[in-house]
């Protein structure tokens, strides 16, 4: 960003243009700060300024943080903690029960380790699809000489989309009537239900995340291709070092620890899976296919029916310390290729 | 024009790199446009032209004939006799196999033809009672208010109450301070997958559930709020804040009059991440929510698809409708939007 001083004059009578509304509503808090700064002294001021955001920081992150683990040891359907009673590692036992790990069928609750199991594919294919899409399209437009503000801004702008907005078009998209099915029809004839079909509707859930996402990945992939010095493939191509050997050779090395950043980041996102895969699919259809950890907590806690609080929360508690190791490593590798 | 087009970084023919590089961007570009355009042509189509299948590329309605005598309009249909003759004509009833029409030239004189010989002549129509009725027959006005009343009051207290923070962690040195800048980080670390049965236990306890308040004041902390403007902070100098104090102006008067000023990139770049995160949000309002009267946009759209015998035309003019702003927002703030997060990684 620009140094201040070059933008001041302007930024100053811009905000008094738009602040002159604000700056009634101002001079109400103002008076009664400075008599508090009269009272309390200058040195104890940022406590205050810090005060409204740390409040709400400790009510809703801080505090849930904290009851997350307490939720986890309780058992019963009442939502208020103190209501609860305490069954110690019940929930925890009563998830990790299981005959086979791989076999959800043989889990006393099988609907967790089917979207274990569903979550870890999606995690898979989701971080190597959105990976390779994402390089490429970076690769791309790193070499486009032309138009390529034009066609980031196209391959960016999905990202911007409301998760249900994107479930809502894909699944227009591919609905019975949808044109794609139109397409099938005029040329081979068929028509394919996709999002009833199990592996139709997986493909097209990961598909659809690599569509809505991968824009923000090859952004910042974009920006490491950019700060890889043009020099390198100067030197490269008077050593007549083919652009095959070039990019093994030279950008994929030097864009490594940009690369892993991306890989772990799309780790964590990929893990948390819910909004766009929920709406295409209403709700993690067909049966059980496309129902991930997020939804089995969401509706283990939320749907009427349920209402198992204790079961959910120690759910999240073990997606939470699997997403803390994914994060710990990111800031491993962020402050590695800081080096 | 195609010499500028075709112009290389090597000043030399497009080899075959090039030539992918230019097959990829445009694919992609298709990959893109298609189903967002498909569902835009399709929010403009009749009800009746939405369930026909295959699908029309364009959207069209069967095009009426008013004649003498008859209560409605009639629809238009050509009929190809066995002969091989063809023939406009106006469809009066439609009773199995068999169908009752009249020439429009002769108004008076009806007759029988099979099924089989007619086929409906449509023209270019669109249909903007998708958008304007679903104002009328669900509460859609209701859920646009809520999103919009929700967008700018946690926007708004987002950029002061952020900024008041990153003020406070940039320009004072006071005990706790790299503390409380590490607690602020070590928030974004937790999703709100991980905490949402406490945290909507919280909202209970406030008394907050289904109300746009729970959805707000929950979300105005945002560390990539404070992180964002307290490095932008940083580089505004100190010698403007000595100077003010030796004018004895309040310290909320130095932060209010000169700093924030000062800010307005970074505050411009946080007001539009604020404004698309709000305008999207799901998850967290879908939990608080629960009365349609206090829906926003996402939540009322989502629920829209259950709700009735699935009624595409409507739900597809209200999806546009909801992802209009962010495509205008963009449209305009495209290059400080895309800068912004290559700059900082924020989404």
């Amino acid at each position: 960003m620009s140094a201040p001083a070059s933008i001041a004059p302007r930024a100053v009578a811009r905000s008094e243009r738009v602040g002159e509304g604000l700056d009634a509503v101002m001079r109400v808090v103002e008076t009664p700060m400075a008599a508090l700064q009269r009272l309390i002294g200058v040195a104890r001021m940022p406590y205050v300024f810090i005060l409204p955001n740390m409040v709400l920081f400790t009510i809703f992150v801080f505090v849930p943080v904290g009851l997350a683990i307490a939720y986890a040891f309780t058992g019963g359907t009442d939502l208020l903690i103190w209501d609860r009673p305490y069954v110690g590692l019940e929930n925890f036992k009563a998830l990790l029960d299981c005959g086979n790990y791989l076999e959800p069928a043989t889990c006393r609750y099988n609907l967790f380790w089917t979207a274990v199991h569903n979550t870890w594919w999606y995690t898979l294919l989701n971080t190597l699809g959105t990976l390779f899409f994402a390089l490429m399209t970076a690769l791309v437009l790193n070499r486009l000489t032309w138009g390529r503000g034009f066609f980031r801004a196209v391959f960016f702008y999905p990202v911007l989309l409301s998760p249900v907005v994107v479930g809502l078009v894909w699944q227009w998209f591919l609905a019975r009537e949808g044109l794609l099915n139109g397409f099938l029809t005029e040329w081979l004839d068929t028509r394919i239900i996709f999002l009833l079909e199990v592996g139709w509707s997986r493909a097209w859930v990961v598909y659809v995340s690599i569509w809505f996402h991968m824009g923000f990945y090859m952004l910042i992939i974009l920006a490491g291709l950019q700060a890889i010095p043009r020099d390198i493939y100067e030197a490269a191509q008077i050593d007549g070092t083919s652009q095959w050997r070039q990019f093994w050779r030279l950008t994929l090395p030097l864009l490594m620890p940009n690369l892993l950043v991306v890989t772990v980041l799309l780790l964590i996102r990929s893990v948390q899976v819910f909004d766009e895969a929920w709406v295409l699919t209403n709700g993690g259809g067909p049966g059980t296919a496309n129902t991930f950890i997020v939804q089995f907590i969401y509706q283990t806690a939320f749907s009427p029916e349920l209402r198992l609080y204790g079961l959910a929360s120690a759910a999240s508690v073990l997606m939470g310390i699997g997403l803390l190791v994914l994060t710990l490593s990111q800031l491993w590798l962020a402050k590695k290729a800081e080096v | 024009m195609i010499a500028f087009l075709t112009r290389t970084r090597q000043k030399g023919r497009m080899d075959l790199t090039d030539w992918l590089a230019w097959g990829w961007a445009i694919l992609g570009t298709l990959v893109v446009a298609i189903p967002v355009g498909w569902a835009v042509i399709s929010s403009l189509k009749t009800e009746a032209e939405i369930n026909s299948f295959p699908p029309a590329l364009v959207p069209r309605a069967a095009q009426t004939i008013t004649i003498e005598g008859q209560s409605k309009p009639l629809s238009v249909w050509i009929r190809k006799a066995p002969d091989g003759s063809e023939q406009t004509v106006a469809l009066v009833r439609r009773i199995g196999l068999a169908a009752t029409v009249l020439d429009p030239a002769k108004p008076q004189e009806t007759f029988r033809v099979p099924v089989s010989e007619l086929s409906q002549l449509k023209e270019f129509h669109l249909q903007w009672s998708n958008y304007t009725e679903p104002l009328k027959q669900f509460n859609f006005l209701r859920y646009l208010w809520n999103t919009v009343f929700v967008t700018v009051v946690a926007t708004a207290l987002t950029l002061f109450l952020n900024s008041l923070t990153a003020f406070a962690l940039s320009k004072y040195r006071f005990a706790g301070r790299n503390a409380v800048f590490a607690l602020i980080l070590s928030t974004m670390m937790i999703p709100l997958s991980v905490i949402m049965v406490p945290a909507f236990m919280v909202i209970v306890g406030l008394n907050l559930a289904d109300n746009l308040w729970g959805v707000i004041l929950s979300t105005v902390s945002t560390p990539t709020g404070v992180f964002l403007l307290r490095q932008y902070m940083l580089t505004i100098p100190d010698d403007l804040i000595e100077a003010a104090r030796v004018d004895a102006a309040s310290e909320f008067r130095i932060y209010w009059r000169i700093v924030l000023p000062l800010c307005a990139p970074a505050l411009a770049v946080l007001a539009i991440f604020s404004v698309i995160w709000r305008w999207n949000d799901f998850l967290w309002p879908l939990i608080v929510l629960s009365s349609p009267d206090n829906y926003t946009l996402q939540i009322g759209l989502n629920s829209l698809q259950g709700q009735f015998n699935v009624q595409w035309h409507y739900i597809l003019a209200m999806t546009v409708v909801t992802l209009l702003p962010v495509t205008v927002v963009f449209l305009f703030l495209q290059k400080y939007i895309t800068e912004g997060v290559a700059s900082s990684g924020v989404k």
